[in-house]
């Protein structure tokens, strides 16, 4: 019998692998961790978050490929791994002192975490379908987990179950969607997908498979009309995992949605742009919409992150090389931002009772100025105002749409980014119009939550004022 | 003649020779039990029916009439479809696993060689795993369609027994796949012509017969049935034939584990040392190991349940873990 | 010959597969479920796959399954009352379940494979032994996901463990 030799490359993968080993060190640290140091498992994920930087830092323009084509290390799945790691880094920031008020900081958390962490990277560098629906199940599977972290609260229970039970049936349709695509072009790897479609014309069969694909993707970043889920989960969620799977699933998944379409099926790009583009419209609108009417704000967020997932995909719609830079740079603003609004809503709690009202917020501003101007700026820099993180980014999807012919798109866009000043404006008006609510006094910002928003809106603001370096960024990192 | 209905012709033949021969063994086993297990109690046993040298030779016989002439009572509220079918799921699924195992080396006569195998199926022990596997679906089919709490807790100590041991069981013979390359069980005997794998697998080997016995509800693992706490556990409502059905169950599944640890362990039909190979070699050692089992039945006391899951997941499946894992490391250095 | 035995098991699978949704009892549904593995077990050893079909036996039928029936009897939900009070739900259900299945038809019935051929052949299969070449691709090709499908499963064990395990109360005192 042959010696088979398999396609080894450690180097590619290092990010997921350290996260991946972080994981593990954390979970057999868990056990001999008394329980008043559990905060270290925290640093630790931290630490092993930083490292994973490093090496995704190191493997900048390596452009290689490994595992028998399964992986690729290129500057676009580099980017979005700089991207999650950040917004993974910033949310156990958030996290420790979180869920020490909220007793329930096992170290299972940080390991669920950077498992999740894992498959994001995973997805967003995956080549072929079957490790993209790898990545996909093991950035869920935890999610489902998290979500449902606090048994106690029968809220975050439903989050956990309702998650999970609708995850798992999105799976099935990407699932399906892969084995049509299989059927039709008999492989799964992206480039030869692409190679074989070059050559003979689609089949209905394929289109069928490709349409189910794009299902699965729709279902994890929440488009219209697969978004039911969200804002029941985000709410009943523990606040910090919101803040964390609103922005780092986002980038796992819509990382591997540009690299499927936009790399292995460019031959159906006739079908597919028309249908997102409509998925976009409907998306924007329905999203900012449903967000006027809500009073929490766990819930405003749900439906704004709905929206912000069709203003990014707009940019897939674009499909051009500056409508790739772009979604990349505008994940990476959303991420800072949106971390920097849930950040300050946590800082704005009370030991384990949140203020998820907006009503709640009355007066913020008096007691906790510089909380009340963080949460004012990343709101801002979410409505698209200038010269935030937001309004950059936004700039430059609309101006990749316009390019590229969609200028009808882009002014539905701009009409959207309007909607949503309203309501991202009322918890700001409370903060700073309305007379103070009870209980404000003695309430104490803790200093990693500090620390982390401080790192969100100073983000927010350089993204904004010299958006220069991170658009260079993003631009080198064109899909192989 | 079309080969294919030839293959299909021989392969009917063998089979309906098979069910028979199971079907007898089974009923001289029950009277081979009663027999040891009242030795060991210093009793005398059946000795009445049919003697021959002391042996009540038509026992069985009269055994079997009885049962068929009991009343066949169906409970008001049980689910009759599957309270019905479920004692037939349980003999089928135990009479199925002998489809793979080879009882004696291919003969040639006339020209046409016939394998004493049902088939030759090149994924034969996983076959016999997959097979095991169904086999749970009887027992617990029975207890739940009985409506009875005694049948269904029995049912349910059942499903996590044989789930919680159908890792190690599988685990352990996992060791004997990686030594002899293969998982045709007619290969795996062939290779056994001068050294038997218990040789190089004695834990694997320990580990299968452990959980083979819990697999088909033997004492000390006869949780489900347990008459003193569950009355009979899941067959407390069967009566009459359907009863005998599910005692005949248990004890073609012990002729099968017997069979297979025989075969996979200790060289199946070949003699030690390559000596005269022949289906009575399988034999000799079967009856070995039921009456092994027998011993164990009249001497150890039933597990409780939670000795039972413990020793199940904290004592075999890491020491079948270990025996795999070790298993490789030796054969990695081999260089095999 | 293989063509028969192939319509009578996808003749089963469908009606087995169909019972499963139909029926209302939930231990007659797992059953038909277990049913429907059995016959898509078949299938795959017509397609030259003993192994596959094997592992789907043990694993779908013998082993999840099981707990799925394990489940139904601890919590013995009785049966299923039909609709609660999504009633619209049900025309909307069937209409457009009826649209997915002509368009599944359509499509897939009429589907054209491509013409090459892959690589394991029945021939080649028969060469090298079908547990050997799905062993080779888990090892070589394969490795990668190989290698994630463990942590994922990694990560469903300390999953089960976060839900279902007491936890001490850390932070009371």
């Amino acid at each position: 019998m042959p010696i088979l030799v398999p396609d080894i490359n450690l180097r590619i993968i290092a990010p997921a692998l350290i996260v991946t080993v972080t994981a593990i060190v954390v979970l057999l640290g868990e056990l001999v961790t008394p329980a008043e140091r559990k905060r270290w498992l925290g640093y630790l994920s931290i630490a092993g978050l930083v490292v994973a930087a490093f090496a995704a830092f190191s493997l900048w323009g390596a452009n290689a490929s490994g595992f028998s084509g399964m992986v690729v290390a290129d500057n676009f799945g580099l980017f979005l791994t700089l991207t999650i790691a950040l917004s993974a880094a910033l949310s156990i920031l958030l996290s420790i002192p979180f869920i020490h008020a909220h007793e329930i900081d096992q170290g299972e958390y940080y390991v669920l975490l950077l498992a999740s962490v894992a498959g994001m990277i995973v997805m967003a560098t995956a080549t072929d379908l079957i490790v993209i629906f790898l990545g996909l199940e093991l950035l869920s599977l935890p999610l489902y987990i998290l979500a449902a972290f606090q048994r106690e609260d029968t809220r975050s229970l439903e989050a956990g179950i309702k998650y999970f039970l609708l995850g798992a049936f999105s799976s099935a349709f990407f699932l399906y969607g892969i084995a049509l695509v299989f059927g039709a072009t008999g492989t799964t790897n992206l480039a030869k997908i692409a190679a074989s479609l070059a050559q003979s014309a689609g089949s209905p069969m394929l289109s069928i498979g490709v349409g189910l694909l794009m299902v699965g993707f729709a279902f994890k970043v929440a488009l219209v009309p697969f978004h039911w889920w969200t804002p029941d989960v985000y709410d009943g969620a523990p606040t910090t995992v919101t803040a964390f799977m609103s922005v780092a699933v986002k980038a796992a998944a819509f990382g591997a949605f540009f690299r499927t379409f936009q790399f292995a099926l460019p031959a159906l790009a006739l079908d597919w742009r028309a249908v997102a583009a409509v998925l976009a419209v409907l998306t924007m609108t329905l999203g900012n919409v449903a967000a006027l009417l809500q009073s929490n704000v766990k819930r405003m967020l749900a439906y704004s992150s709905i929206a912000h997932a069709g203003y990014i995909l707009i940019a897939l719609v674009a499909m051009s090389a500056n409508g790739l830079s772009s979604a990349l740079f505008y994940l990476l603003a959303y991420t800072v931002t949106n971390l920097g609004a849930f950040g300050a809503v946590i800082a704005l709690s009370d030991g384990a009772r949140e203020r998820l009202e907006i009503k709640d917020f009355a007066g913020a501003a008096r007691e906790h100025p510089l909380v009340a101007l963080a949460l004012t700026i990343c709101l801002l820099s979410l409505a698209g105002f200038p010269p935030f993180a937001g309004f950059v980014g936004k700039f430059l999807i609309f101006g990749a749409a316009v390019e590229t012919g969609w200028a009808w798109l882009a002014v539905i866009g701009v009409l959207n980014s309007l909607v949503s000043v309203y309501f991202y404006l009322r918890p700001v008006v409370q903060m700073y119009m309305s007379e103070p609510a009870e209980g404000w006094s003695g309430i104490r910002v803790a200093p990693l939550v500090a620390l982390a928003l401080l790192i969100a809106v100073i983000s927010v603001i350089a993204l904004g004022v010299f958006p220069a370096p991170a658009i260079a960024l993003a631009a080198g990192g064109l899909i192989r | 003649m079309d080969p294919l209905a030839l293959v299909i012709i021989e392969a009917l033949i063998k089979s309906i020779v098979v069910i028979i021969v199971l079907l007898t063994g089974f009923a001289y086993l029950t009277l081979m039990e009663r027999m040891v297990v009242a030795r060991i109690q210093v009793r005398v046993g059946p000795n009445r029916v049919g003697r021959v040298f002391g042996i009540a030779a038509l026992q069985p016989i009269a055994d079997a009439i009885k049962m068929i002439f009991k009343e066949d009572f169906i409970p008001a509220n049980a689910d009759k479809l599957i309270y019905v079918l479920a004692p037939g799921i349980a003999v089928g699924t135990a009479l199925l696993a002998w489809a793979v195992i080879p009882l004696n080396p291919p003969l040639t006569i006339f020209g046409y060689t016939i394998n004493f195998e049902i088939a030759n199926v090149n994924v034969a022990v996983l076959y016999l795993l997959a097979i095991g596997s169904l086999s749970i679906y009887g027992i617990v089919l029975g207890g739940w369609s009985a409506n009875n709490k005694y049948s269904l807790l029995g049912a349910l100590r059942s499903t996590a027994q044989m789930v919680s041991y159908e890792v190690s069981l599988g685990l352990s013979l996992v060791g004997v796949l990686m030594v002899s390359g293969t998982l045709s069980l007619t290969q795996i005997v062939q290779q056994q012509s001068m050294i038997w794998n218990v040789v190089w697998q004695p834990l694997g080997f320990v580990i299968y017969l452990v959980c083979a016995l819990a697999e088909i509800n033997r004492v000390p693992f006869d949780l489900p049935e347990a008459e003193t706490e569950l009355v009979a556990g899941y067959q407390t409502e069967y009566s009459s034939l359907k009863f005998a059905l599910f005692y005949m169950a248990e004890y073609i599944n012990m002729l099968t584990i017997s069979a297979i640890a025989s075969t996979v362990f200790l060289g199946g039909y070949q003699g030690p040392f390559g000596i005269l190979p022949g289906v009575h070699w399988l034999l000799i050692k079967m009856l070995i190991f039921i009456f092994i089992f027998m011993w164990i039945r009249g001497t150890l006391p039933r597990f409780r349940y939670d000795q039972l899951m413990r020793f199940g997941w904290q004592v075999l499946l890491p020491l079948a873990l270990a025996n795999t894992f070790v298993t490789a490391v030796v054969l990695v250095l081999l260089g095999k | 010959m293989s063509l028969l035995v192939f319509y009578l098991f996808a003749a089963i699978a469908v009606l087995a597969a169909l019972g499963m949704v139909v029926l209302r009892n939930p231990v007659h549904s797992a059953l038909s479920l277990a049913l429907v593995f059995v016959s898509l077990a078949a299938m795959y050893v017509l397609l030259s796959a003993p192994f596959i079909a094997v592992a789907q036996v043990m694993i779908y039928a013998g082993a999840i399954l099981i707990l799925f029936v394990f489940v139904i009897m601890l919590l013995s939900p009785g049966t299923d009352q039909g609709v609660g009070a999504l009633k619209a739900q049900r025309g909307l259900a069937i209409l457009f379940g009826a649209a997915l299945l002509v368009l599944l038809i359509a499509v897939l019935g009429g589907a054209v494979l491509p013409p090459t051929r892959g690589t394991f052949t029945p021939e080649a299969i028969a060469a090298e032994g079908d547990t050997q070449a799905v062993g080779a691709l888990l090892f070589t090709n394969f490795l990668l996901p190989f290698e994630i499908t463990s942590i994922l499963l990694l990560v469903a064990i300390v999953g089960v463990i976060v839900l279902a395990k007491k936890r001490q109360s850390i932070s009371k005192q």
